[in-house]
């Protein structure tokens, strides 16, 4: 390969390096994301321990937890700021498992 | 070959680095963070598999212990901040080797892996406790269920701690440069699953009542 060409491959890894990262949270806004996580799993616990209605307390639990996945996901996993193929990828895998198993679990009337 | 047609010889897409570490893809994406997000994937469906086995089995134990029984929330919930806090220190440690820090790398490699190593010391506690209550995975539904789904979750947390002291190890030696943050990143979307994982087993299995 001629150096120009490998100058041109050369900026290219260097621009494609730098985006990479480009956009990724700082290491104060990781450990705010961190305490906003720590806040919500208190909140989970504590709703263990109160007396509402168990339909409304157990749909609260799993939207927390189901808030908890996406912020992990999302920022800590980097499925936000990183290539939209790796974010299809892994929401394949997690629609189709959750898709076969509810079905699944359905089909078994586990639900009933 | 002249400058020009080497350059025209290359493909319209650009085949570059994926984040600069890996070797060069069609995808502009590296083989390796390709494969580790495919491996999740696939993961979704084991631990969906074992999670909806416990539910399956759920409330049909002809004897107990049963979970109200055995369940000790605030240790369990201890254990499930600790897990979440070395979320934590696994995006510290990435971030320090992705702006060169290696002692800082270090630092919060470890620190990640005693988080770890504290979460699996509870469970083998939790475990311990449970077997002298008179819960093993032989004596009913509930107990077989949820020791293979808890058991599972913390063979993959004990690999994830095998992982990360590894990667300290290659530090420690000078051979994880900064231009190889990629298989740091890989071995963080690692122990973040088993966190995610580990949000949900908490939820559906300890936090809901049956």
């Amino acid at each position: 390969m001629s150096s120009r060409a490998a100058e041109q491959t050369e900026h290219l890894e260097q621009a494609s390096d730098h985006d990479a990262h480009a956009g990724h949270p700082t290491e104060a806004q990781y450990i705010k994301i961190a305490v906003i996580l720590a806040t919500i799993t208190a909140v989970e616990v504590g709703l263990y321990y109160t007396s509402f209605s168990t339909v409304a307390t157990n749909a609260t639990l799993i939207v927390l937890a189901g808030v908890k996945f996406v912020i992990v996901a999302a920022y800590f996993m980097h499925l936000k700021f990183d290539n939209k193929i790796l974010r299809r990828l892994f929401i394949t895998g997690f629609v189709l498992a959750s898709f076969c198993y509810i079905a699944y679990l359905l089909t078994l009337g586990v639900f009933q | 070959m002249s400058v020009t047609t080497d350059i025209a010889a290359a493909p319209a897409t650009p085949a570059v680095h994926a984040d600069g570490h890996g070797h060069v893809t069609n995808t502009g994406l590296s083989n390796e963070k390709l494969a580790m997000w495919a491996f999740l994937g696939s993961e979704c469906l084991l631990f969906g598999a074992l999670i909806s086995t416990y539910f399956l089995y759920r409330g049909k134990s002809v004897s107990g212990p049963t979970p109200k029984d055995i369940y000790d929330i605030p240790y369990t919930s201890v254990s499930s901040f600790v897990l979440l806090m070395s979320s934590l220190t696994m995006v510290l440690a990435l971030a320090a080797i992705q702006r060169g820090d290696h002692r800082r790398l270090r630092v919060w490699l470890v620190a990640t892996a005693l988080l770890g190593a504290s979460f699996i010391a509870g469970q083998v506690y939790e475990f311990t406790s449970f077997i002298r209550e008179g819960l093993t995975i032989k004596t009913n539904l509930f107990g077989s269920s949820f020791f293979v789904l808890t058991g599972f979750h913390g063979v993959h947390v004990t690999l994830g701690i095998v992982m990360l002291l590894s990667l300290w190890n290659l530090s420690l030696r000078g051979k994880l440069p900064q231009e190889k943050s990629e298989v740091v990143e890989i071995a963080g979307l690692y122990w973040h699953f088993v966190d995610v994982v580990w949000i949900v087993i908490f939820t559906v299995i300890y936090l809901i009542p049956s």
